[in-house]
């Protein structure tokens, strides 16, 4: 589990590893079952307070994404596949978001714009492989 | 066993007739990092002198693990670990006598430890601490600041003038101290992106004035840096309430504001100005922006 830590910004850093984990898991790159980090070693991996690893693996825990098993460590919940589909839409919204607003200001209006995601996306497999 | 690691009440303390400290309370909890941040000169290293008990609190209040530092010196040092930005080691020992020398002070040594640091920092026990760069001496500061395992470890400006390599370290070790149950870390520094990454809370001095004092996360969601694009150039930015500061040119304006930036985006529609952009500020450009708004606010008209 690779996460990138920025200090650049004022995102909180416990906002900054649950994203992440969010991120990773409905990507499925962190698969139900796998053992996240313990904390002392991700925070001395990250360079970041431990109580802020703490913190957030107990905001993944409240949300029902990973669970804790005394003694043994933090996993990965089963079954987030709802959750994690919630997640995607609400990542990939964000994005767009973010898109809509440049292209607002861009003075490019969103017949153009979706014009132009698919004519993107026609050529994307071939560019990316 | 008490939580309250350092408590500091009212305490103020005056050289001729500079105030080095006003009215100054807070108290650090075990097992956190506290941040203390502030210009040179803010009143950083006073504070710190009280609470190893250099300094006697003249008025206020100071205790170190419920003790009084100046009264019982011995209870109280010998269950901190202090390493400052002068790192004022005996230039001419070796480093294999700077550690047992330190070793005969601290029951609580813990010889592994100290092997196991040496050899992470690649520190040679037969060189003189004279003849290690600032980078080795910062480490070897370091490793007789940590290896008797203090319950509060104390780092005045620790990181000052170190290459990346040495803040690294130091900032591990700042880490390690808290993963392991219980121990407190109070850090001064100026390097606001560090204290950023491993404060659980944050106190700001300016002039020797306590200007904020609270969890970090909570001194980060309540700031917003708003960027403005005005329908004209203003000759200068507008003095809203809630924006603590302004940095920009032309139409367009960044403005840090408190209080989640409500107030300026309201400000900012009445003024026909359009809102382009909004972030979460750092830590460095929330301090900027205090600083700067209490030193014009200071300043005689």
């Amino acid at each position: 589990m690779q996460l990138r830590i920025t200090d650049q910004d004022g995102v909180p850093i416990y906002v900054q590893v649950v994203r992440q984990i969010k991120y990773l898991v409905s990507s499925g790159r962190l698969a139900p079952g796998a053992q996240l980090p313990p904390v002392r070693k991700l925070a001395e991996q990250l360079l970041i307070n431990p109580n802020t690893v703490a913190r957030a693996y107990r905001e993944l825990e409240s949300e029902g994404l990973v669970i804790s098993r005394q003694g043994a460590g933090v996993f990965v919940a089963d079954g987030v596949s709802p959750l994690a589909r919630r997640e995607q839409q609400r990542l990939l919204a964000e994005r767009i978001d973010v898109l809509l607003t440049e292209a607002r200001h861009m003075k490019v209006d969103v017949e153009a714009l979706i014009e132009m995601i698919r004519r993107r996306s026609e050529g994307f497999d071939s560019r990316t492989s | 066993m008490t939580d309250e690691i350092v408590a500091i009440r009212a305490l103020s303390r005056n050289f001729g007739s500079t105030v080095a400290l006003g009215d100054v309370t807070l108290s650090v909890v075990r097992g956190t990092v506290f941040g203390l941040v502030g210009e040179n000169g803010a009143g950083k290293t006073t504070l710190i002198k009280h609470v190893l008990g250099l300094y006697r609190a003249e008025q206020g209040q100071v205790s170190v693990f419920g003790l009084d530092p100046v009264g019982d010196p011995a209870g109280v040092l010998g269950r901190i670990g202090y390493l400052s930005e002068d790192r004022d080691l005996p230039e001419w020992m070796r480093v294999g006598e700077l550690m047992s020398y330190t070793r005969a002070f601290y029951p609580g040594w813990d010889d592994r430890l100290a092997r196991d640091l040496l050899e992470m920092f690649e520190l040679d026990t037969g060189r003189k601490v004279r003849t290690l760069s600032r980078g080795q001496r910062a480490r070897a500061g370091l490793l007789v600041a940590v290896a008797h395992r203090p319950e509060l470890l104390l780092l005045d400006e620790p990181s000052s003038g170190l290459d990346p390599g040495a803040r690294m370290d130091i900032l591990a070790a700042i880490v390690r101290t808290v993963a392991d149950e219980g121990r407190t870390v109070l850090l001064s520094s100026h390097l606001l992106h560090e204290v950023q990454r491993v404060a659980d809370r944050v106190a700001m001095l300016h002039r020797g004035q306590l200007l904020l004092n609270e969890p970090l996360d909570d001194l980060l969601a309540r700031h917003r840096a708003l960027t403005i694009r005005f329908a004209t150039a203003p000759t200068a930015p507008p003095s809203w309430p809630g924006a603590l500061g302004w940095t920009g040119q032309g139409v367009e304006w960044t403005c840090l504001c408190n209080g989640e930036g409500t107030s300026c985006k309201q400000f900012a529609e009445e003024a026909g100005a359009e809102v382009v952009e909004e972030r979460a500020p750092s830590l460095e450009e929330i301090f900027l922006a205090c600083t700067r708004k209490e030193a014009s606010g200071s300043k005689p008209s």
